[in-house]
């Protein structure tokens, strides 16, 4: 998002152009698509969506010999708390993901590419709509593409509110106009079996934003940027306790998440101490304020860090055991009630669970009932294990990741403020004793 | 046949042991056909359904050879033996296809752990009526709750509340809270019945099962979606309630709707059926059949059952009729109108009676509308018993006109007449007033009401026998009730007749010997063929000539006639 918060940088086609935009569009129509390829995977670039598998590799499973059309879709619905990049990318700079997105399609031949867009951004969709006719019009898409002989096109289509429409066979599900039940893979993986069982590539809008810039600056040079296996840049939606919440676009590993926090977000509320850090979208695991991280990196460097040391990056959040994901951070200072804060965070996963896999349907709303007790006054000290146990009968028996990103909240938070859970059981029962009333404490619903 | 499975064999390992398997199959699959009992359970997956891979019960280990990245050469251990590299999840047996050299573990600790888990989860919201529950007995969640289940509850919230009693069509109702939402009715109403209207409402813990707005369960297979259902969620809304299913006896049956010929289960207790259920057979019906079929043994206790023998309508023993019948078929002048619901064995009596009594046999025939699947378009079960007994040489006529004229013309004096109203086909009062009429038959009628002598029959479910089906599948039935007290199974009956009318002493004959006599009337049948050698499965028989009828089935769901007819002609082992 180099120019998009420029003081009259505006959304239009013009402005875009002015900027230098479409300038690798129609380099890359020059570009043999293998060669294209082969750049993106030189950038190392990883995606940008939530798991951080390298784009190129993804690119590369793609079944070519099928003789079926290849599909490219925008991963654009955006959903996982805690993240709001690819909004302001939508609406601040379409046409960066449109040009982003019809190189992507050149070089993987797609015949046909979607932009799933979240069903809520009916304004993100309009601008789409309105970039993706300014772009036509001047032959930046459609047919014969700048005299190329290549042609494709964009649809826009909108999700209608399911956080499960962002899983890729999900979303390829409500595509094709069923419910977003994900595919069981094998054998649907998408670059095989994918919308209407053609191949199909599904990327998030920043991976695809990325892919025009390099084009525009090569592979190599692209992968300069950060540092090896932490390719280019990324944008951190930085939410909760901090004064200036917002996003900001670094460099992988450029800046601290203790940097992040007080230089570039204006620090905690004034007299507050940092609690926990939730760094990649609230299924992410995550980080206690207090805690110390050590171990060694994959090339072996040895680490010891506090959580204001961490580099904001994929390896080195990994490697302190939780992950950058959608790059939603969400940061609490020690107002927060750990226990309703999980519980707030099981709402939501009970709420979007889509039903279709035991472990997902039935244990991540028990999680939410256990949580919603606890917070309502009727905690009990074994509840922390129960939590725990329950998640880890989710983790790694599910359709898809959804179980994952459910449990890993109640795991992570269990892990590290297991004293708060257990302290909360023991004052909610010394009340009682004494007679009083529960007193329900918040409702969430 | 045999020479293709083996060339098709690979080796995969199950719990430490190699052993082989057909290439492709799934490792449900798998386990079951080489897993020496070993069981891997599973809800959601059918083998005649496409593979949904929900209710994650089926979890086991999967690992495969390990194989070095870069040299792509196998890795090996310290003994020398290629390393398995196992998968640290564990992965789902119903999609999970066996291929060479893959590890299977179906008991190791992750993989209880993963069923007690999914065990509990199915549990936690699950009502636990199984007193009142109509799948107590033969429900897979109670098998498997008892084998991987906790046996207590950590669960103290609130359970989901759903309905109870949702009518999903005239034969289905649905009790939301038992449902385990594993899709198979939904994939069964897409895939086989061509209906699709069962679906998914609501999200996460509250969907449920529903219609597609107004449309109903109504097709003529909604009835296999309760046989499909795991748990006792889809019931049949004419069983429920009606019986504990373990005090059932099953008896092996066929289906008599349509030349199909499923292969059912008679589910009985002190001589009452209470249900009747499709039994496996991938050649005929895969695990399939109508409800119409279902509906059969309704006519078992019907009012118009005959439960008399009689003579001018008075009341005589099965002897006294025999003979009386004896009396009338030696005179000649005799014609039989046979039936296609009469079993192999029956026929093959009506034909040595027709010999001897130098009888014209007639067939009258039975077609309707086919669906394509398991309801032809010949509503009988057995007319290629007919044609290979030699009762009929041709396929049978939609009416009775030339016997009328014979009847007319006074060349026949008495008529024989196998469970048809021939007053209604064709056959006027006053020429049946003309002369004799002998009835056999499990109903009475316009013609039995006026037969001078009638022979009450048993219905399928009251007597041992066999068909013939559209592929000229040779297929046994058992006996699963009594019939009506002092009625006869009509080879009895037959026997005495047919026996006294050739001159012979007649005998107590069994079935198997009986087939003794019919195997040497009949060259496809085996040589040393008995009703009980007769396998569960049924036997295909050669048709030979009988082929080059123009049979009236068309293309049903395991039948094509124009594929069984090239298979005929091609040369035997090719």
């Amino acid at each position: 998002m180099k120019h998009a918060d420029e003081p009259g940088y505006t959304n239009d086609i013009d402005c875009y152009i002015k900027y230098g935009g479409y300038d690798e569009l129609k380099k890359a129509v020059t570009m043999k698509p293998e060669d294209i390829c082969a750049e993106v995977m030189e950038s190392g670039v990883r995606g940008r969506g939530g798991a951080g598998f390298p784009a190129g590799m993804k690119w590369k499973f793609l079944d070519r010999k099928s003789g079926k059309p290849i599909y490219l879709v925008c991963n654009a619905d955006e959903s996982e708390p805690g993240t709001f990049k690819d909004r302001q990318i939508i609406h601040k700079d379409p046409h960066q993901l449109i040009e982003g997105m019809m190189i992507s399609a050149f070089a993987i031949q797609a015949e046909l590419a979607f932009i799933y867009i979240r069903g809520e951004f009916f304004q993100g969709y309009r601008i789409l709509e309105r970039a993706i006719e300014e772009a036509r019009e001047k032959n930046l898409l459609g047919d014969n593409i700048l005299g190329s002989g290549y042609s494709c096109d964009i649809i826009v289509h909108r999700g209608a509110g399911a956080y499960i429409c962002g899983e890729e066979t999900g979303l390829i599900e409500s595509l094709e106009g069923n419910r977003a039940n994900p595919r069981i893979k094998p054998p649907y993986f998408p670059a095989a079996l994918g919308l209407y069982q053609c191949p199909t590539i599904v990327n998030n809008v920043e991976t695809l934003c990325d892919v025009k810039h390099i084009i525009g600056m090569g592979g190599k040079e692209f992968a300069q940027i950060g540092t090896p296996g932490n390719t280019g840049t990324r944008t951190w939606c930085v939410s909760g306790h901090v004064m200036k919440p917002g996003y900001y676009e670094f460099a992988c590993a450029d800046i601290t998440l203790g940097e992040l926090i007080y230089d570039v977000c204006g620090g905690l509320r004034p007299g507050r101490k940092l609690k926990a850090v939730i760094p990649g979208g609230s299924s992410a695991k995550v980080l206690r304020g207090d805690e110390r991280f050590t171990g060694k990196l994959k090339d072996g460097t040895e680490f010891d860090w506090g959580i204001e040391d961490i580099p904001m990056d994929f390896d080195s959040l990994m490697a302190a055991g939780s992950m950058s994901g959608s790059g939603g951070v969400i940061i609490m200072d020690d107002s927060t009630d750990i226990v309703e804060a999980l519980a707030n965070i099981n709402y939501f996963y009970a709420h979007e669970s889509c039903g279709q896999c035991t472990p997902c349907r039935e244990g991540v709303p028990w999680m939410r009932k256990i949580t919603q007790r606890m917070v309502d006054g009727e905690a009990r000290e074994e509840d922390a294990d129960l939590l725990n146990n329950i998640a880890d009968q989710i983790a790694g028996r599910t359709i898809c990741a959804f179980g994952e990103a459910a449990s890993w909240p109640v795991q992570s938070f269990i892990a590290k403020f297991k004293d708060e859970f257990v302290e909360k059981a023991r004052e909610q029962a010394a009340r009682r004793k004494e007679g009083k009333a529960a007193a329900k404490e918040t409702t969430l619903i | 046949m045999s020479e293709n499975a083996t060339s098709d064999l690979i080796t995969i390992n199950i719990d430490g042991k190699d052993v082989e398997v057909p290439k492709g199959i799934n490792v449900i699959e798998a386990v079951k056909m080489a897993g020496k009992g070993k069981e891997v359970p599973h809800y959601c997956y059918h083998p005649k359904l496409s593979i949904a891979g929900n209710c994650r019960m089926c979890l086991v280990e999967m690992g495969m050879p390990m194989r070095d990245r870069a040299t792509g050469e196998a890795v090996l251990d310290e003994n020398g033996s290629q390393k398995v590299g196992w998968m640290p999840k564990p992965t789902i047996g119903c999609a999970t296809n066996a291929a060479p050299g893959m590890h299977i573990k179906t008991g190791s600790p992750m993989v209880k752990e993963s069923r007690n888990g999914v065990t509990e989860f199915l549990l936690i919201n699950h009502p636990l009526d199984c007193p009142i529950c109509d799948q107590a007995g033969e429900c897979r969640l109670q098998e498997f709750s008892a084998e991987h289940g906790r046996g207590y509850s950590r669960f103290i919230e609130e359970k989901n509340v759903k309905p109870k009693r949702t009518r999903l069509g005239p034969r289905v109702t649905l009790d939301d809270e038992r449902c385990i939402l594993c899709s198979r009715c939904v994939r069964f109403s897409k895939e086989v019945a061509d209906d699709d209207v069962l679906g998914f409402v609501d999200r996460g813990t509250y969907s449920t099962l529903t219609c597609y707005p107004g449309k109903e369960l109504e097709n003529n297979y909604s009835l296999n979606t309760v046989d499909i259902c795991p748990v006792g969620a889809l019931t049949s809304t004419d069983f429920r309630f009606k019986m504990r299913v373990w005090f059932l006896k099953r008896t092996n049956s066929i289906c008599t709707e349509s030349s199909v010929g499923s292969n059912t289960e008679i589910w009985s207790r002190e001589g009452k059926i209470y249900r009747v259920t499709p039994r496996r057979n991938d050649a005929v019906n895969d695990t399939w059949m109508t409800d119409s079929g279902r509906a059969l043994y309704k006519e078992v206790e019907s009012e118009d059952r005959l439960t008399h023998y009689t003579i001018g309508g008075v009341h005589k023993t099965a002897d006294e009729v025999a003979a009386g019948a004896v009396e009338l078929l030696q005179q000649g002048d005799v014609a039989i109108v046979g039936s296609a619901h009469s079993s192999v064995e029956e026929q093959f009596y009506y034909k040595s009676i027709a010999d001897s009594s130098g009888a014209k046999v007639s067939l009258v025939s039975h077609y309707a509308e086919g669906d394509g699947l398991l309801q032809s378009e010949d509503r009988t079960p057995n007319l290629r018993g007919a044609l290979m007994t030699g009762l009929i040489d041709q396929l049978p006529d939609a009416d009775l006109g030339s016997l009328a004229r014979d009847i007319d013309s006074g060349a026949i004096k008495t008529l024989l007449v196998v469970n048809e109203d021939v007053a209604a086909l064709g056959i006027a009062p006053d020429l049946l007033a003309k002369i004799k009429v002998i009835y056999v038959g499990t109903q009475t009628n316009d013609t039995a009401k006026d037969a001078d002598l009638v022979i009450p029959s048993l219905m399928v479910f009251e007597k041992d026998g066999s068909f013939i089906n559209q592929s000229f599948r040779l297929q046994k039935f058992k006996s699963a009730v009594p019939g009506p007290a002092g009625i006869q199974p009509d080879v009895m009956v037959l026997e005495k007749i047919a026996a006294s009318l050739s001159g012979e002493q007649p005998a107590a004959v069994n079935l198997d010997q009986l087939w003794q006599r019919i195997a040497t009337k009949i060259d496809a049948v085996p040589e040393a063929q008995t009703w009980r050698g007769i396998p569960d499965e049924g036997l295909a028989l050669e048709p030979g000539t009988l082929v080059d009828l123009s049979f009236v089935e068309t293309k049903n769901l395991k039948y094509d006639p124009v594929a069984f007819k090239e298979a005929q002609a091609a040369p035997a082992g090719a």
